[in-house]
């Protein structure tokens, strides 16, 4: 449990959720149903919901894919500072939206969905998790053997020549050990200079 | 392009048949129901919308169905153990199987959307010709009885003008069923998405556990019987084409026509869904009874960037290059089953994984063989599973480019190669493989301890190219890839650039292959 961020997941479920409500809506509202305004509402509860969901928010660890075209709203969510960085916010906000679309049908499975994503919205909250936008990073050009470094002047370390004449003992060197360190070999390596 | 449509002309057929019978379904089905007279009152309260339903029904029925075959891994390795006298592009569908069950995926989606919207037109219409107070055929079909002496007379399933039609959903097998079956398949769906799949594994995969709901609520989805047609007793009685237009007069004994009598049908998502899932509980219990078999860790080594081998025995355990096992650790999670490709060689007499740390069960697993206590940890294997990288074998000159943890596949094919050099195997056409393993700490080789050329930095690929075509000018060259898409779209541009127009001389052909 310990690395899942849960928030991720929230934001697609939470996007999803939006469109749904978007859809849900279209229907009641196009079709006239009974109550039909409350369809006219999901259409923009589930709009304003798909443009606060749509930029993802940045991996703790590691680089997060974009969505295409998200810089634009990440901007304007940065703008808001804490209301869009605090889950709890996010999970109450989600909560609130999706009570009157449950009054009709066509939406309701909206609502579901939506207070599902809040739900897990609340649990990334409890433990601690925020959105932090994306930011972009200087368009590195890759210059034609930019990045080759300077080789090392040594040859790789090799073991003495008695460490590889014992290949049956169990070796778990620890990480953190000297690099190309007493190592056995899957298959035995000849030594021929290249 | 050519080599892509030589290639693929079998998998492509396959998805036009898929799509095909989908299309046919579907059209019979809302012909069926669009003309059948046996649903001509039904046709009068709910128009179009109930053949929209039906069809989709259908076609819902037949890709969930499918969806669980692709999945059936251990009866796609005995198809490609039993046709291996066919040609490799005939068995190239086996492949991407995954790929197909994200696509029957998508379909049972779009299909669910025109379902449900298809059925929120016919619970309105139902609704207001049960409130309708105008005399018409449509108010008289739903006023029909649901207690009177004719029993089943009722069509109309909203009771009371009063019900909502929220009420009614919530009450109904179908309705809530339908409900409850929905949301477990937008589930799965947002936790299958490649960014959380790639990098919150467990998220996905206790998910997608959710088809086992899904499967028992579709099956459950029809049993009420909701969707209505006249009975064949009545409409010999009272055929609708006589009697539709003096449905005043149903009421009066000396008319000729009665009131019409309805009966829903059976359920028929059973029986289309009954094989496939008796195949894939064969494909669990089997997943069962293999990790009840011993496996014995050999040696446990660590390797630097926190890389760790495992290599282990395992009784009637044998392989081919480029396949991949299903591991499951007792001690770290009792239920999780973590994919590896083999870094092996099938003439070793042990099979190996190499595990970078990638997650929550990742990190616990080296955790737990770096404190190096015994006993070791119990380690349970299903598989192997997946394509073999015979395709290799097949070109004179062979470029394998892995990044990062994608070399592992190429270990296995690096040594298998290596041995078959060893004891001289005819069948092997290579003579020349190149390795680039393209790592970004240390070019240290981990994996093969194999002798290879060590470059420093990123490779400028068109001399790579160029030189193996001045060097090979007549051979045709294998390139194969385990990496990021960018990668790919250049390797992929380098080689169309680089294949010379002659077909005789110098040939790329790129394959990126899903190890």
């Amino acid at each position: 449990m310990g690395q899942i961020e849960w928030a991720m997941w929230a934001n697609e479920q939470a996007l999803a959720s939006g469109l749904i409500l978007v859809a849900g809506g279209i229907v009641a509202t196009a079709g006239r149903f009974t109550q039909w305004y409350f369809g006219t509402y999901a259409i923009a509860a589930g709009v304003l919901v798909c443009l606060l969901e749509y930029p993802r928010g940045s991996r703790a660890k590691g680089s997060t894919l974009e969505r295409c075209g998200q810089r634009y709203l990440t901007a304007v969510l940065k703008l808001l500072g804490p209301l869009s960085r605090n889950y709890y916010f996010r999970a109450a906000l989600h909560l609130a939206l999706s009570v009157p679309a449950g009054f009709l049908l066509a939406t309701i499975l909206g609502t579901v969905c939506l207070v599902i994503a809040s739900i897990i919205y609340l649990l990334a909250a409890v433990r601690g998790e925020q959105w932090t936008p994306i930011e972009p990073r200087p368009k590195e050009r890759p210059q034609v053997g930019g990045t080759i470094k300077q080789p090392p002047s040594n040859p790789p370390p090799r073991p003495p020549v008695e460490a590889r004449k014992k290949p049956g003992e169990e070796d778990a060197t620890p990480a953190g050990g000297p690099p190309g360190g007493p190592r056995v070999n899957p298959i035995p390596v000849t030594d021929e200079v290249v | 392009m050519g080599n892509w449509v030589v290639n693929h002309w079998f998998s492509v057929l396959i998805l036009v048949i898929w799509f095909g019978l989908n299309v046919f379904l579907f059209v019979q089905a809302f012909l069926q129901y669009e003309t059948d007279d046996k649903y001509y009152y039904t046709r009068e309260i709910l128009g179009s919308a109930l053949a929209w339903a039906r069809a989709s029904a259908r076609c819902l029925n037949y890709n969930s169905m499918l969806i669980l075959v692709p999945v059936c891994r251990n009866l796609l390795s005995f198809v490609r153990g039993t046709c291996s006298f066919c040609s490799r592009t005939l068995r190239k569908p086996l492949d991407h199987n995954l790929t197909f069950h994200k696509l029957v995926a998508y379909m049972i989606c779009l299909l669910t959307a025109v379902h449900i919207i298809a059925h929120l037109f016919n619970f309105e219409r139902y609704s207001r010709s049960r409130r309708a107070t105008d005399g018409s055929l449509a108010s008289v079909l739903s006023n029909l009885s649901h207690h009177g002496k004719e029993g089943d007379a009722w069509l109309n399933p909203i009771h009371s003008p009063d019900t909502t039609l929220l009420y009614v959903t919530f009450t109904s097998i179908a309705g809530l069923t339908g409900v409850i079956i929905t949301i477990a398949l937008i589930l799965m769906v947002t936790s299958a998405v490649e960014f959380i799949r790639k990098h919150y594994f467990e998220v996905f995969w206790y998910t997608h556990h959710l088809f086992i709901i899904y499967i028992i609520g579709l099956v459950i989805h029809g049993v009420g019987g909701i969707v209505r047609g006249q009975t064949k007793k009545s409409m010999e009685e009272s055929h609708p084409h006589e009697c539709a237009e003096s449905f005043e007069k149903w009421d009066d004994p000396d008319h000729h026509c009665r009131h019409p009598q309805f009966e829903g049908h059976f359920p028929q998502s059973w029986e289309w869904i009954l094989a496939p899932c008796i195949l894939y509980a064969f494909e669990r219990i089997l997943r069962f009874y293999r990790s009840r078999q011993k496996v014995v860790i050999t040696k446990v080594i660590m390797h630097p960037s926190k890389v760790l081998e495992l290599q282990m025995k395992k009784r009637g355990f044998s392989m081919e290059v480029g396949q991949y096992v299903f591991v499951n650790c007792p001690s770290i999670s009792f239920l999780e089953w973590h994919p590896f490709t083999l870094t092996s060689a099938p003439e070793e007499d042990f099979f190996s994984i190499h595990v970078r740390v990638a997650g929550d069960w990742t990190e616990k697993l080296i955790k737990a063989f770096e404190q190096q206590k015994l006993p070791l940890p119990r380690i349970e294997v299903d598989g192997p599973f997946g394509t073999v990288s015979e395709d290799v074998f097949q070109y004179e000159v062979a470029m394998l480019i892995g990044a990062g943890i994608g070399v592992t596949p190429f270990a296995s094919i690096l040594k298998s190669i290596w041995y078959k050099f060893q004891r001289a195997d005819h069948k092997l056409k290579t003579q020349k493989v190149g390795h680039a393993a393209i790592n970004f700490d240390k070019a240290t080789d981990i994996l093969t301890g194999l002798k290879q050329k060590t470059s420093f930095g990123r490779p400028m690929w068109d001399n790579e190219f160029s030189t193996i075509a001045t060097a090979h000018p007549k051979s045709v060259v294998g390139v194969f890839l385990c990496g990021p898409q960018g990668l790919a779209k250049s390797l992929r541009k380098c080689c169309q650039r680089h294949s010379s127009l002659d077909p005789r001389k110098v040939q790329f052909y790129f394959n990126k292959e899903n190890f």
